[in-house]
């Protein structure tokens, strides 16, 4: 016997008139797990939040949390509580008094000194113990995250919603919230969900990442599987760097596939579905798999187009005769000497793992969006 | 620099003189003079005669019927005012479809197109004898008078004042986020709970200017006591235009719109204190 799914998504779907924003969604999220709804906006990644929340009704299906049917419940009747984008801070209250918003609003009432006990709790666990006193305007905004955080918990929910929680906060700042929401959520283990565009914050903090687009899961998985065995074109793309070569299906050779690029090369592929001989299939090659050296005979030979120093790495963009420009990562720990310069020529490799072929789909627009990303490094 | 700082002076002088003139001319000087009035003495033909005494004031309670019934119908003018406009600003800002929005606030508007004395003469006829009284006769109510009482005066002053109040509690409750009601949901509170602790709180501001501009405006009424009050509901208004035009008492008449000008400052310093105490509000922004 499994525990009492925290939050369980039966064939939900919502529409919006003509427009179908999620349809036929099943999920179910296990007790104390940090879970991210990862997607491009649009993807209904938010409408789901905001059902769980009880702010959207399902059009079709059902929203369980801990194992109660949530039909015709309202948001101030559901366990759980939300951190809202922009936090939605009430801006007449102070720090104390939007902390204790939710404790004041619990039936039978409770002492004014458990409120004021249990507010300085809250306050100290997002460290901003001494604050109460301010107002909201006086605070910096990762300073009302941790309000709106502390609002959220204080009323000790069964699963804290958080939709977009970082996306107003500086590169520097979210990092370190990351950190923090993740130590948070592992102190207290309720389950957490959070809906984030974000791909780098939804691998980096979450246990399951369960990836949308269209209104539907297109995979769920820990972040390491959703990046290395992408289910398909959309999520390979959308998750971390890819570059993504177009070319069609020349053989079969066991378990891979052996595909022909636009240039003639053949590179074998591993596949995720059964591909027919000829069929047009796109391969992600990630960066980072891509090995570079002067002398290497690898499959590839271009020319150093853009060099992208990141410190402990560097990318470059490499311009390959017929196919375009592919992006490649390469440590340099033996040394600054080994960095290739724009204009010089090398030779490309596979440095590690097997490159993958999606069937090409049509209307998620992969291409178009390899195009770009091309168009932004070069 | 220096010739920097003079050409910004001038500037600033260029871009406020002509307001600061227009307020001098007739604002300032005006108030000026009635203040001197206050304490002069009626000519024996009427008008002004210089002096110095406080008489006019101590003869204030000569016209407390006029003040008793400003200093009660205006507020309660008011308030009436507040609780018919309230739920249609509600409405309008956050219930009503987006694209019947403009034409509803349009509805409220259209009416100041016509003027208000076009608008309270028909609410004479529709008050008066042959109006809702004759409709009533026919049903079975005998002698049902409402024209030239102070109900009446009332109705014309809600009716006359409405717009000026929903107005500005439309642009309060229309900027209000509306996140903050979900999180206010969120956290627990019944709709009541978050109307009261988030929606009325936060659109105090819009409630204290339309309240304050409805009170002042009503103080200084005249148009509505006298037409649909008769001669019985008597404002400070009218109390003014008998001493200044019919018996040209100007001295008691200055004195009494002296004592006007400050209850109405009074009225407005102390709106004021309430909404930014209560809804915490930075903002000052009174009209």
């Amino acid at each position: 016997m499994t525990a009492v799914p925290d939050i369980e998504f039966r064939g939900v779907t919502k529409r919006y008139g003509a427009v179908t924003a999620v349809s036929g969604i099943d999920l179910a999220v296990p007790p104390s797990a940090f879970v991210a709804l990862l997607g491009p906006s649009g993807c209904g990644k938010t409408t789901c939040l905001r059902m769980i929340g009880g702010f959207e009704q399902p059009s079709e299906g059902q929203v369980f949390i801990r194992g109660q049917d949530m039909a015709g419940t309202p948001p101030y009747r559901r366990p759980v509580n939300m951190v809202f984008q922009q936090y939605a801070l009430f801006p007449h209250l102070d720090v104390e008094d939007n902390v204790a918003y939710g404790l004041r609003q619990a039936r039978p009432r409770l002492s004014s000194r458990e409120i004021a006990s249990r507010a300085g709790e809250a306050l100290e666990m997002v460290r901003l113990a001494g604050y109460g006193r301010r107002k909201i305007h006086e605070l910096s905004g990762g300073q009302q995250q941790r309000v709106a955080l502390a609002r959220a918990l204080v009323n000790k929910p069964a699963v804290l919603l958080l939709d977009e929680p970082l996306a107003a906060l500086d590169k520097k700042l979210r990092t370190d919230m990351q950190i923090e929401l993740q130590n948070l959520q592992r102190e207290i283990g309720i389950t957490f969900v959070l809906v984030t565009h974000d791909q780098e914050e939804a691998l980096s903090m979450s246990d399951f990442v369960c990836v949308m687009n269209g209104g539907r899961i297109v995979q769920l998985g820990q972040p390491s599987e959703i990046y290395d065995e992408p289910a398909d074109l959309f999520v390979a793309d959308f998750v971390g760097k890819t570059n993504l070569l177009s070319g069609t299906v020349a053989g079969h050779s066991g378990d891979l596939v052996e595909v022909a690029l636009a240039d003639g090369t053949v590179i074998a592929a591993r596949k995720r579905t059964a591909l027919q001989q000829g069929e047009a299939v796109s391969v992600s090659l990630r960066p980072e798999s891509l090995s570079l050296g002067a002398q290497t005979s690898g499959p590839f030979k271009g020319i150093v187009r853009n060099r992208i120093f990141l410190g402990s790495t560097a990318e470059y963009a490499i311009e390959v005769q017929g196919i375009g420009t592919l992006l490649a990562k390469a440590d340099h720990l033996i040394g600054h000497g080994n960095l290739f310069k724009p204009g010089e020529p090398v030779a490309i490799g596979f440095a590690s793992g097997t490159p993958l072929a999606f069937a090409e789909t049509k209307n998620n627009g992969a291409n178009q969006r390899v195009d770009k990303h091309v168009e932004i490094i070069s | 620099m220096r010739g920097n700082r003079f050409r910004h002076n001038l500037t600033t002088a260029m871009l406020l003189g002509p307001a600061t003139a227009w307020l001098v001319v007739f604002l300032v000087l005006p108030f000026i003079a009635i203040a001197v009035f206050s304490v002069g003495e009626r000519a024996p033909e009427g008008g002004y005669q210089a002096a110095f005494t406080f008489a006019q004031y101590a003869n204030l309670p000569a016209r407390a019927a006029a003040f008793w019934n400003t200093m009660v119908l205006a507020p309660i003018g008011a308030l009436a005012c507040l609780l018919v406009a309230y739920p249609v600003a509600y409405y309008l800002a956050l219930r009503a479809p987006q694209r019947w929005r403009l034409i509803l606030l349009a509805l409220v508007v259209i009416p100041f197109w016509t003027s208000l004395l076009m608008r309270t003469y028909a609410w004479m006829y529709i008050l008066g004898g042959r109006g809702i009284p004759a409709l009533l006769s026919y049903i079975g109510f005998e002698d049902i008078r409402l024209i030239n009482t102070p109900g009446a005066v009332l109705l014309g002053i809600v009716y006359g004042y409405l717009p000026l109040m929903i107005l500005p509690i439309y642009v309060s409750l229309e900027r209000l986020d509306r996140r903050l009601l979900e999180a206010s949901a969120d956290l627990g509170a019944t709709p009541l709970s978050t109307f009261l602790g988030v929606t009325l709180k936060l659109s105090l501001p819009g409630v204290m200017t339309g309240f304050s501009l409805v009170m002042i405006l009503l103080l200084g009424e005249y148009l509505i006591p006298t037409l649909l009050g008769g001669g019985k509901v008597f404002f400070i208004g009218n109390a003014l235009v008998d001493l200044f035009l019919q018996s040209r008492n100007w001295p008691f008449g200055s004195a009494i719109a002296i004592t006007l000008v400050l209850v109405s400052v009074v009225v407005l310093i102390a709106a004021n204190r309430i909404s930014t105490r209560v809804s915490g509000a930075r903002r000052v922004d009174l009209i």
